[in-house]
């Protein structure tokens, strides 16, 4: 059995969702192979060969894969699948972009988000915005998935896979073209990998507080910043801060929850952490049922106080 | 243009559900039902298109049980002008769907389909991308800004990190994300006028496609973990728990 997994780079270097992907590919048995498919994306094909227990990286260039959209990438993809029993790729909005479209032209039904591995064709997952886990299995002769990378450790270094050019002809660009992106260059911790993640709410009551009263606690502890959709959709901070069922799902070891009431939709974000707590002036927040130590009261006294006890 | 907008009939929101003790799945009997959130984007968007003259007609599909011809009301109640529901007896996954939707597109010649990027029952995030493949159409997933001008869609996406800016080509498939707008409400005049719009009913034979599930639920359980929700009087407290209790500082 032979896995083939969908690299997530910027041609540069290899993004650490490859390395937790690649730990759940690896739990389905067989083989690994890694794709890594872009433009000048040699260093990060390089990088993925270092990753222990991949046995082989493709390599594929062309103009069409610089910003790995969705068209040429499933084109390419379904051109190389036929060797493969399973095709696996973390779900980054690469993958969620992309997957689903090479699981339809290969006319498979694919397992979205998966967080365990119960055997090559079984798997578990959560449902309803995690408040149900399913275990489904595919009869499907190839799987196509995705990984929620914040369920698995990153694979070590360690590997020396070769690495083998592949023909990238089949990854032609049909009908949509890259105009621009604004990506943010962060200070600090990547929100999905980071170990710990200090997140704030409405409480903040304006984006100059947000940032006020979150960031030299997060400097302190070297921590990501998230933020409830309340937060960024009254503007206190940028969308990507989004924890939560639509926006990112992180599984720190330490989250800490600043003026979040705890909608169901924000815990199912940050519900896998291994420690939460919350600090919320309201002592019936919900947030506080799922922390596992709760301080009641303001943020704004609370959080400089905090930072100074570290 | 004809947009075509899919919508979903999933629990509100606001309900927590619950998982059925004997693990066959969440429970749904006396259950708030409502549409898909992201899909009130998606027919919100399509109504703003016809509102700034660039759309002409906007056509709601569902696909599910008979029930489901509610939620294609509620979006002719937001304003849309007809509704095709096609009925289907099964639990329907997404590539089940998405051959549906292809099959009311190659009769609809819609030039362009908004769908919400996933529904909050399965949280699959798929339907879109599959229909845009098997149609062969361009797509722009998880849109935060629309502009049409002419046969060219302009989509500003979020992805991690931030925004990409996509130029594509209609027909296009553009999924919703969540601040792409703030969908309306349906006043009642609306909602008395949307009773008589009409609703076209098929069935998955008609279609020529097969809604059997694929995937097999094994079974379903409440999440892990219950915490042990101990309050701390202060900020000393908190840290030394923190430090010597859970040693993650």
């Amino acid at each position: 059995m032979t896995t083939l997994l969908i690299a997530e780079h910027d041609n540069g270097s290899l993004k650490e969702p490859t390395a937790r992907a690649l730990t759940a590919a690896l739990a389905i048995g067989g083989d690994v192979q890694v794709l890594v498919a872009g433009k000048d994306c040699g260093a990060a094909a390089a990088e993925a060969a270092r990753l222990a227990g991949v046995t082989k990286v493709l390599h594929a260039e062309s103009d069409a894969l610089a910003h790995q959209l969705a068209e040429p990438l499933a084109a390419l993809i379904v051109a190389l699948a036929a060797p493969y029993d399973a095709i696996v790729a973390a779900a980054t909005s690469t993958g969620k972009n992309t997957m689903p479209r090479v699981a339809a032209l290969l006319d498979v039904m694919q397992v979205s988000d998966v967080t365990g591995v119960v055997a090559a064709d079984t798997f578990e997952r959560p449902i309803y915005a995690g408040n149900a886990i399913e275990t489904v299995q595919s009869p499907e002769a190839k799987r196509v998935l995705t990984v929620r990378s914040s369920a698995f450790k990153a694979a070590e270094a360690g590997g020396a896979a070769a690495v083998e050019p592949v023909d990238a002809a089949a990854a032609v660009a049909a009908g949509s073209a890259f105009v621009g992106a604004e990506i943010a260059r962060l200070e600090r911790p990547e929100l999905t990998s980071a170990r710990i993640v200090v997140s704030g709410g409405r409480a903040f009551q304006s984006a100059e507080n947000f940032r006020k009263y979150l960031e030299p606690l997060a400097d302190k502890l070297g921590a990501a910043i998230g933020a409830s959709r309340a937060a960024v959709d009254a503007g206190y901070a940028p969308n990507d801060y989004q924890v939560g069922q639509t926006g990112k799902v992180v599984a720190p070891d330490l989250y800490i929850a600043c003026g979040i009431s705890g909608a169901i939709q924000h815990l199912a974000g940050m519900k896998d952490a291994k420690v939460i707590v919350a600090i919320n002036k309201d002592p019936d927040a919900p947030i506080f049922q799922v922390a596992d130590y709760g301080l009641v009261g303001d943020v704004f006294t609370l959080l400089p106080e905090f930072e100074k006890a570290l | 243009m004809k947009v075509l907008v899919p919508v979903k009939r999933v629990v509100d929101f606001n309900v927590k559900v619950r998982v059925r003790p004997d693990g066959s799945g969440v429970d749904l009997q006396n259950v708030k039902m409502a549409m898909n959130p992201f899909d009130e984007i998606a027919v919100e968007e399509a109504l703003r298109l016809r509102e700034a003259g660039k759309a002409s007609e906007i056509v709601v599909v569902s696909v599910g049980p008979a029930q489901a011809a509610e939620t294609i009301r509620t979006g002719l109640a937001m304003g849309a002008d007809r509704g095709i529901l096609v009925k289907s007896d099964f639990s329907t996954e997404p590539l089940g769907v998405a051959k549906a939707l292809r099959a009311v597109v190659e009769a609809e010649q819609p030039r362009l389909v908004i769908l919400g990027k996933q529904a909050i029952d399965d949280d699959c995030n798929q339907t879109g991308q599959m229909l845009a493949a098997l149609l062969g159409w361009p797509q722009a997933t998880f849109a935060s800004k629309l502009v049409i001008e002419g046969d060219a869609a302009t989509v500003t996406r979020e992805v991690d990190g931030g925004h990409e800016t996509l130029a594509l080509t209609l027909p296009a498939i553009v999924t919703t994300d969540l601040r792409l707008n703030e969908p309306r409400y349906a006043s009642l005049p609306n909602i008395m006028k949307a009773k008589k719009k009409p609703i076209d009913e098929k069935t998955p034979e008609e279609l020529g496609v097969d809604l059997t599930p694929r995937l097999k639920v094994l079974k379903v359980v409440e999440p892990k973990g219950q915490r042990s929700g101990t309050r701390v009087a202060t900020v000393a407290e908190l840290v030394d728990k923190l430090k010597n209790e859970a040693q993650v500082l």
